[in-house]
């Protein structure tokens, strides 16, 4: 099957996955909805990340950090000057935070820029670290951006944060977004800059041996990854339309590393499906944190139970089975076709 | 000395603490030779080859390639202006194929960049298919054409090696250095590596320097010698006189093997 064939198919399998959106819009409940976004934006934060850990091996734990830039910077450009005046009781806002306003797409644009800015400004101090170090000291990035948006209250609201950012991004934007980075990660995996980003994970002196240079491309990476964090970030915040510093902790960096690692590190297919399954569990499981009957005898429930659950699963996978589901492979329409016949055809090797 | 060397070190030392690891390691290197850097275990043949390509900064002296000075060049820069190398312990990429590990090596010279790729842009797409051609020739050369879609660390031990060495010539070096490319090869191999890397030597225009145990290779292939012990030069010249230095003798084998020869 040519280049041809594959490229076809990709667009087949955007126009079905378009039919699907278009009669979900009509025919789901606003909760199934909801979770179908989710996804999307799971996707989105599951990819940026991948690319950082999984294809350049750069432990990171500063999602959240970049998350939260991007979600505020796009939140303050969508929000309407009215709703703005309203929101900032503790302190009136600056000037220009009350005066920017952005389209959507500018605004989710320029929340990944934010994010990728910053992750080029902690990224050439701290990609010089080690692994464990590097992970250490992005994970103090994201507590910085956090107790900076408490105590920034002219720009971010403080603690109390926003809310009621304009819903805009419904299953078209977060879908076309989550499509879009689809394709930039794939694009760049599959260049020859990607086998560089993947020469360094493996083997960083025998990169530098090759004439790679290698903080370089790990600062590429890393702010690329951040800019996607941030573009998850911002589409999350208009998603839920409120925002506030406390939504920003650790927890959502573990969230998303838990759909990397489950699904593979270093396995595009392995974010995406990880992605749906997963944000799909954390909704199904909630019946875990409801009281439950058997018979006469109930059982309380116990609220956050799910992430006790999903904890436990973290372990089990890294156990047994450390390289995720997909490991390091990937789907292929080639790899399909020859699955669906090897089935079908009787004769078929 | 008059000779036009490719590669000259002035006085390189290397001290780790109180560890002098390589003393005044002088050495002027003939372009187009085949040359060899021997010595025992621990003597600092790979400090040597460290402080040449950048991994190490020399505590003193020079490192002068083509008449300019390199020393203390980060080794990625090193390798831009010519130099290549591989690695006593076979550092290959383990996850990528075979043919992905060669073009890994032809990135450095490769102009149309990452954003070219995620555009689609047409020359991009030339440029990528031209690398990937190229690997398959450098693979060719080695012998490994058919193996181009394996896994790199599924490979026996010396395709391994061979793989190694195409990788270093995708850079487009003009000065290959080979730390230990005979180690672990059976008799056979090794004579077959020499033919080898003579044939590399005429083909790409190279000159290269071997840190090498097997006396074999070195006697073979080589012509000029430099000996280290304890980081320090004990000798310097042709094979033959290097077989017969008493000196080298005595490093290698002892005093008593000198007595009795």
């Amino acid at each position: 099957m040519g280049p041809k064939a594959g490229a076809i198919l990709n667009l087949l399998a955007a126009a079905v996955l378009g039919l699907f959106l278009w009669w979900a819009e009509d025919n789901l409940d606003g909760y199934m909805i909801q979770i179908l976004n989710l996804i999307a934006v799971n996707i989105i934060l599951a990819l940026s990340l991948n690319l950082i850990y999984g294809f350049t091996g750069l432990f990171s734990l500063g999602h959240a950090g970049f998350m939260a830039i991007g979600a505020y910077v796009c939140s303050i450009l969508i929000l309407a000057p009215e709703q703005k005046e309203m929101l900032f009781i503790l302190e009136p806002a600056y000037d220009w935070v009350q005066s920017a306003q952005a389209p959507f797409f500018v605004a989710v644009a320029a929340g990944g820029l934010a994010a990728a800015f910053f992750g080029v400004l902690v990224g050439v101090p701290l990609l010089r670290l080690g692994d464990d170090y590097l992970g250490m000291a992005t994970l103090g990035f994201a507590e910085i951006v956090r107790v900076l948006a408490i105590n920034l209250p002219r720009v971010t609201n403080g603690a109390l944060g926003f809310k009621g950012i304009p819903d805009h991004a419904n299953l078209w934007w977060n879908y076309s977004w989550c499509l879009f980075t689809l394709f930039f990660v794939i694009r760049l995996i599959r260049s020859n800059s990607g086998n560089v980003f993947k020469a360094i994970r493996d083997d960083e002196t025998a990169a530098k041996a090759m004439g790679i240079d290698v903080f370089r491309h790990k600062l590429l990476s890393f702010s690329i990854g951040a800019f996607f964090a941030g573009v998850g970030g911002a589409l999350l915040g208009s998603l839920l339309a409120t925002i506030d510093p406390k939504m920003f902790t650790f927890v959502l960096t573990f969230n998303v590393l838990m759909i990397v690692v489950t699904g593979g590190l270093g396995s595009i297919t392995g974010s995406v499906l990880a992605g749906i399954a997963i944000t799909v569990l954390l909704e199904w499981l909630r019946f875990v944190e409801n009281p439950v009957f058997f018979g006469e005898w109930e059982l309380p429930g116990i609220p956050g139970m799910r992430m006790v659950v999903f904890s436990l699963a973290l372990i089990f996978i890294i156990l047994f089975r450390r390289e995720g589901f997909m490991g390091k492979r990937e789907f292929s329409w080639d790899g399909a076709v020859r699955r669906f016949f090897r089935k079908a055809g009787p004769h078929g090797r | 000395m008059a000779v036009d060397a490719v590669l000259e070190t002035k006085g390189l030392t290397m001290r780790f603490g109180g560890l002098t690891a390589v003393k005044g390691f002088s050495a002027a290197i003939p372009r187009g030779s085949i040359v060899g850097l021997i010595g025992p275990n621990g003597a600092g043949k790979t400090t040597c080859f460290n402080m040449i390509t950048g991994f190490y900064k020399p505590s003193e002296g020079q490192v002068l390639f083509n008449g300019a000075d390199i020393t203390g060049t980060p080794p990625h820069r090193v390798c831009r202006s010519g130099i290549a190398r591989t690695f006593q312990n076979i550092r290959l990429f383990v996850n990528e194929t075979v043919l992905e590990n060669v073009m890994i090596g032809c990135h450095l010279r490769q102009r149309t960049g990452w954003w070219q790729a995620v555009l689609c842009l047409p020359s991009n797409r030339r440029e990528e298919r031209a690398i990937a051609e190229r690997a398959r020739e450098l693979l060719k050369v080695v012998g490994l054409q058919d193996l181009a879609g394996e896994q790199a660390n599924s490979l026996p031990y010396g395709a391994q090696r061979r793989l190694e060495i195409a990788r270093a010539l995708a850079t487009r070096p003009t000065f290959l250095l080979l730390d230990e490319p005979a180690a672990g090869m059976n008799p056979n191999e090794t004579q077959e590596l020499m033919g080898f890397i003579r044939e590399i030597r005429r083909s790409f225009d190279l000159t290269v320097l071997l840190i090498e145990h097997d006396m074999k290779v070195v006697m073979g292939i080589c012509e000029h010698i430099w000996v280290l012990d304890y980081g320090e030069m004990i000798a310097a010249g042709p094979p033959q006189a290097i077989q017969s230095d008493p000196k080298v003798i005595k490093a290698y084998l002892g005093e008593e093997a000198l007595a009795h020869a």
